[in-house]
């Protein structure tokens, strides 16, 4: 099944080149959103495929496994692509009526695919280099989403994104230079064999810290996240809903997989450690900057850094229930994130303003925005049974389990802040009347709340069936610890 | 060779970074491209330097003669230097833009998305 293996690749990118060549603003918007939905739905044909196989690897042009670039798809990446496919039909939705004819004539619709092709990209390889370049094409295509309109604001916080992602790159690729002087191999699982069980020398002790620091970046941990709520409420809801959703997780989705992988042997001990603090400063340090915000949007973005918290010390934790707990928190929060940033959007369009402080009422005259609202707000606080309980719930007793229980009583009081967050957006934006005088804003495009709703309901289906997500979580949760077979079927032999 | 190639790639990101660090459009430009090419310097030295020995097998030989240069490396190298292109050249026109926009090259006074 080499084509559906590969599809997820094949089919943003063929999107992409058809929508370059279809210029006009209607047969751009119905190509994006056929694309999207034919994406989509070989996600899941992927999905169904892998659970029943366990893993795909791909040799690319049939180089055998060290020397040429190899795909491997096991249940966790397998996953995540799903999901991917999933936020990239609503998003081409909500594209439909958010993005204005100016930008979707600059480009924006082929762009978004080919963001989505590395996304998919960088969750397929198995190879450290290719990851590199995956991650540039993912982020080549955010950068021109992230300026494109030209707005001030935008082009501000393009500078700051730009450049923080940057040096996340030259890292990288320090990294990647220090770990083939030592091993002469960049296959990560050629690596794993290499450098796992080994003597861990300053070299491969730097290289970790490296790459920890590269990810760190672009999934914003604790001391790397300054350049995340500074860039991401600049761009229109569908951009930074998109990179909302998606762009953080690539990096955490790239640190579980290094470390689970490659350096297995390394989460011991100081790193150990280092991880777990970081997660309780990440959680902390994001949860206070929202409650100090007045502006949707950047709440929203310090809650992706808190949240990101969660799902490092998913990985810290190290335990197949700790790393289960972390797949399950991904996909709940790509879909809650991704969702509230929506509603955002929409919320500013509504009432023309995203300041807290300028708007309100919106409970009386949009009602049903208000309940979708509320879906995954809860659902972000934690609040049973949706999905963000089991998620939290899952971690914390992972946590439990290893008897770490200060860093429990870190993720419950973060939890109750979160709760804090959103009910202020609740009070200030549906609840309250608001001011007198209020920005004028425009109707309610019916278009833009199916995505909502869509995604709302993927929120309440997880939160009510969480067995089928969570036995999903755990069997790729102990594929990701049996690195033999992973080895083993990427290389032939052991 | 090995030594002054690495005092060299440690100069380019002290230098790099030092130029990020001045809080000035340009020398944030600057500093990138020194950046890119210490990262590339560094895969070309830790990589291992063979002195006139390609990895070229000869005419009626099956494979190669005694050690050769590594060709790995390099192909890393050029991949990372067109991908550091194209950033650069988006970050240029980024850059000119912001400066037109704001009419300031001082990053410190870039405060538009902090309030």
């Amino acid at each position: 099944m080499i084509w559906l293996a590969i599809s997820p690749i094949i089919i943003p990118l063929s999107s992409a080149i058809l929508l370059v060549l279809f210029r006009k603003s209607r047969s751009q918007q119905v190509l994006s959103l056929i694309g999207a939905g034919v994406f989509f739905v070989h996600t899941v044909l992927l999905l169904i495929d892998i659970s029943r196989s366990g893993m795909e690897v791909v040799r690319i042009g049939n180089w055998p496994a060290p020397y040429g670039i190899t795909l491997v798809i096991d249940l966790f990446s397998a996953i995540m692509i799903t999901v991917t496919g999933f936020i990239g039909l609503n998003i081409a939705l909500y594209a439909l009526s958010d993005i204005d004819r100016e930008r979707s004539r600059f480009g924006f619709h082929p762009l978004m695919h080919v963001l989505l092709m590395g996304v998919c990209g960088a969750f397929m390889t198995g190879d450290l280099f290719n990851l590199y370049v995956w991650f540039e094409v993912m982020l080549m295509s955010s950068f021109v989403l992230m300026a494109l309109g030209g707005e001030r604001t935008q082009i501000e916080g393009a500078v700051k994104y730009v450049s923080l992602n940057f040096i996340a790159s030259v890292i990288f690729l320090t990294a990647i230079g220090i770990i083939y002087g030592k091993t002469g191999s960049l296959n990560m699982a050629d690596l794993a064999l290499k450098i796992g069980g080994n003597e861990s020398g300053p070299m491969v002790k730097s290289a970790t810290m490296l790459l920890l620091g590269a990810f760190g970046i672009k999934a914003g941990i604790f001391p790397f996240f300054f350049w995340l709520p500074a860039s991401y409420h600049t761009p229109p809801a569908t951009v930074s809903a998109l990179f909302a959703g998606l762009l953080t997780k690539v990096g955490v989705y790239a640190m579980i997989r290094i470390f689970t992988l490659v350096f297995a042997y390394e989460v011991t001990g100081l790193t150990k450690m280092l991880l777990i603090i970081i997660s309780a400063f990440t959680m902390v340090t994001g949860v206070l900057g929202a409650a100090a915000q007045y502006e949707i949007r950047k709440i929203l973005a310090f809650h992706i850094i808190s949240q990101i918290g969660y799902m490092i010390l998913g990985l810290a934790l190290f335990t197949p229930l700790a790393m289960a707990a972390a797949i399950f928190y991904l996909v709940h929060h790509i879909i809650v994130k991704t969702n509230l940033f929506l509603i955002g959007g929409l919320i500013g369009h509504i009432k023309g303003s995203y300041d807290l402080k300028k708007i309100g009422g919106l409970y009386l005259t949009h009602p049903l925005l208000a309940v979708v609202f509320l879906i995954p707000a809860l659902s972000l606080g934690g609040i049973p049974p949706l999905s963000g309980f089991f998620a939290k719930f899952t971690i914390i007793k992972a946590a439990l389990n290893v008897e770490s229980y200060l860093i429990v009583f870190v993720a419950l009081a973060v939890s109750v802040l979160t709760l804090y967050s959103m009910t202020k957006i609740w009070a200030e934006a549906f609840w309250n009347t608001g001011p007198e005088v209020q920005p004028a804003g425009r109707a309610m495009p019916i278009l833009m709340l199916i995505p909502i709703i869509l995604l709302a309901a993927a929120t309440i289906g997880i939160g009510f069936f969480p067995d089928t997500l969570l036995q999903y979580s755990h069997r790729a949760a102990e594929q990701l610890f049996d690195r033999g077979a992973y080895i083993r079927n990427v290389l032939g032999v052991y | 060779m090995e030594i002054i190639l690495a005092i060299g790639t440690g100069s380019l990101y002290a230098m790099g970074f030092y130029l990020m660090l001045r809080r000035s459009l340009v020398k944030l430009v600057f500093g990138m491209v020194m950046l890119g090419q210490a990262t590339n310097l560094l895969i070309f030295t830790t990589a291992g330097l063979t002195r006139s020995n390609p990895p070229v097998i000869a005419e009626n030989a099956e494979r190669l003669a005694g050690p050769a240069a590594d060709p790995l490396p390099q192909a890393l190298i050029l991949t990372a230097i067109v991908i550091s292109f194209g950033i650069l050249a988006f970050a240029l026109v980024l850059m000119r833009r912001a400066h037109k926009m704001t009419g300031t090259d001082d990053l410190d006074k870039m405060r538009g998305t902090d309030q």
